[in-house]
């Protein structure tokens, strides 16, 4: 056994790495190169030999031996070098083998200690065993939940809303005339542009598909009623509604989330204001009064829109086509529903908006998520009140 | 000596004592900084030599933050040389800023954390950027450098928000320092902790710089923190700084630096 055997990983000069001899009794290991974060980086291997599991330096032979840890080679160390060198000399400590570290340069033995008790540290307990199934069922159980106590929150906030709106609506001086203005200046005139432009296009559209198809059976005629039933019963109310969602819902999500983040709405509750008063109900009642205003815009744009591709197309002139609306199937009713149903996708995209503002907690992130969930959930919600108003509308024969 | 601020009684003594035998690892030179019209720093020179703890204190709007972030590179001097770790930060190219940036880590005021990631993960995110390491390795360097600032391994599996601000401000320490950084910078380290958790912050502190041979650069109005962990203290005061041991700063003629030192928080900081 007095016969030198000697592996080497590494040359001195080259990368991080080791030698390893076999001196009189003891293995010995000397540390070599620069053993810190580029060092170590370019030998990727040779540190999963060191540091994967069920490797060691030290042939394995069944016996415990003494090992001599020399660091009185390494060029360079720092926390990653000390953490591997930690690792590797656990390892082999519960082998068996007694360990002994020499050679430690003086200014490396701070850091040494530092990163050695810090590893010695407790391991990490095991993350909670879960089967594949088991985890899925939690999964959906836990959403489920999620979502029925999402639904409670938003219905006892509509609670809370109706209740500070009639306290309000109560003593109208509480009305804070400021905030509303801004809501209406932001929220209301400024999405006519935008509101316009597409109102137009859906008008052209509508205008140039019933053209051609209603002229497969020679019915162009027909197409002041279709335009005009499905523009102002439908489609005007519900794209501005989608439009002011996505515009105005989700400004009053992240102006609002923001101020939670900055505790904003925490300082307002010390002072004895209330958020509701002050953040909810302007932007509710901006909201009620501008989405029908919007939404009568947004119907007459479109019409015209629809009017200008049958006065391409089909050379009706535009006094034809605006007294052939009332003159045909449709009835003031489908006009005045559309109108009707404004205030009440008001209400729920300003309610969504801040409800969800106020669920904002915390971090940048969570103003994001919210803000999305703001705008789909208004959306939708806008959709499902659709769905039922049209429902009742044909039952009730309006 | 040009500067009529620097005559600091016992000041230049140690200055040139120690001059000899430490690097120095940043200098500024003349440095000016303004916000348009607003002068926040005029001609200011500041040496930081290796392997202390430098104290930056100041009146509120001194400009404390800005001279750490102009040493950062976080902001554009109007006019001076700042050279940190030998390189002028001004004419680095973007390879050796890059470097520079590897070599010094920066503790915001409320730890800055990635509110998105874990504890564990802020601290992954250095060493996945920079560096090629097995993922392993990587969890378990993380977790390493969360027990070296005295965070358990639940701690790192929680997010920024659920964690109380000293903890926040433990997990901030951690990702600074998960590249080695040989410059660390605090801005007001114990601010908004209790006394108790400050003095072990403090603590903290000093036990990493030793045990790491870090630098410090310290912006702090904690005059405890001044007092326990700092080894000389520069005071930002009219555009200039003023550097000196605590006990030469205590004998400084000026009446702003007086009543730092002898106002009834400084008397019980210096009893204590």
């Amino acid at each position: 056994m007095t016969t030198d055997r000697s592996t080497t990983t590494a040359s001195a000069a080259g990368p991080a790495g080791f030698t390893t001899t076999w001196d009189q009794g003891v293995w010995c290991l000397l540390a070599t190169g620069p053993w810190d974060l580029d060092g170590l980086a370019s030998v990727q291997a040779e540190i999963k030999a060191i540091a994967g599991p069920g490797s060691s330096p030290v042939p394995a032979t069944g016996e415990p031996a003494s090992v001599r840890v020399d660091l009185s080679d390494v060029s360079a160390l720092d926390t990653v070098g000390a953490l591997l060198l930690h690792q590797m000399c656990a390892r082999m400590q519960a082998a068996g083998h007694r360990i002994q570290v020499v050679g430690v340069p003086q200014h490396h033995r701070g850091l040494l200690d530092v990163v050695w008790r810090a590893a010695g540290a407790p391991p990490p307990p095991p993350p909670p065993a879960s089967s594949w199934h088991n985890d899925r069922l939690v999964h959906v159980g836990r959403s489920l939940v999620d979502r029925w106590v999402k639904t409670l929150q938003l219905l006892a906030f509509f609670g809370v809303v109706c209740i500070a709106l009639g306290r309000v609506l109560a003593n109208p001086r509480r009305i804070r005339l400021a905030p509303l203005f801004y809501h209406l200046d932001h929220a209301g005139l400024r999405a006519l542009p935008i509101l316009g432009l597409l109102a137009f296009l859906i008008g052209i559209v509508m205008g140039y598909q019933g053209i051609v198809q209603l002229g497969k059976v020679g019915a162009e005629f027909l197409v002041t009623d279709l335009l005009g039933i499905g523009i102002l019963r439908e489609i005007g109310s519900l794209i501005t509604a989608i439009i002011v969602a996505g515009r105005s819902g989700s400004a009053f999500t992240a102006q609002i989330g923001t101020m939670q983040v900055t505790q904003e709405v925490d300082a307002m509750r010390t002072m004895g204001l209330d958020p509701l008063e002050l953040l909810v109900i302007p932007r509710l009642l901006a909201l009620i009064v501008a989405l029908p205003l919007l939404t009568f815009f947004a119907n007459v744009i479109a019409l015209f829109g629809g009017a200008v591709m049958t006065y391409v197309l089909f050379d009706m002139n535009f006094l034809e086509f605006f007294s052939g609306i009332p003159g045909g199937a449709l009835d003031v009713h489908d006009a005045t529903l559309g109108l009707i149903k404004a205030p009440l996708f008001a209400f729920v995209i300003a309610m969504v908006g801040c409800h969800e503002g106020l669920q904002v907690s915390g971090s940048a992130e969570s103003v994001g998520l919210h803000t999305t969930r703001s705008v789909v959930e208004a959306i939708f919600l806008v959709m499902v009140i659709n769905a039922l108003v049209s429902v009742i509308a044909t039952a009730l024969g309006i | 000596m040009a500067l009529p601020h620097t005559d600091v009684p016992g000041a230049a003594a140690t200055d040139d004592d120690a001059g000899t035998a430490a690097e120095t690892v940043i200098s500024v030179r003349e440095l000016t900084t303004r916000f348009g019209e607003h002068v926040v720093h005029c001609g200011l020179d500041l040496d930081v030599r290796q392997g202390e703890v430098l104290g930056v204190v100041g009146g509120s709007g001194s400009g404390k933050s800005v001279l750490l972030k102009a040493i950062v590179g976080l902001l554009r001097p109007a006019a001076g040389r700042i050279t940190v770790l030998g390189h002028d930060i001004a004419r680095a190219t973007p390879r050796q800023h890059a470097a520079l940036q590897r070599r010094c880590g920066v503790l915001f005021q409320d730890g800055a954390l990635f509110s998105s990631l874990t504890v564990a993960e802020n601290v992954q995110v250095p060493l996945l950027e920079h560096a090629v390491l097995p993922p392993d390795l990587v969890h378990e360097v993380a977790r390493v450098k969360l027990a070296m600032v005295g965070l358990t391994a639940e701690a790192g599996r929680k997010y920024p928000a659920q964690l109380s601000g000293g903890m926040r401000k433990r997990a901030g320490l951690a990702r600074a320092l998960a590249l080695d950084p040989e410059i660390l910078f605090l801005d007001e380290p114990t601010a908004g902790l209790d006394p108790i958790a400050a003095a072990a912050f403090d603590e903290l502190i000093r036990y990493l710089q030793q045990g790491l041979g870090l630098t410090v650069f310290m912006v702090t109005h904690d005059l405890d923190s001044l007092q326990a962990i700092c080894d000389r203290i520069a005071v930002l005061i009219g555009h200039k700084v003023l550097v000196g041991t605590l006990t030469a700063l205590r004998e400084h003629p000026d009446p702003w630096i007086n009543a730092y030192f002898h106002g009834p928080r400084g008397r019980a900081a210096a009893v204590g």
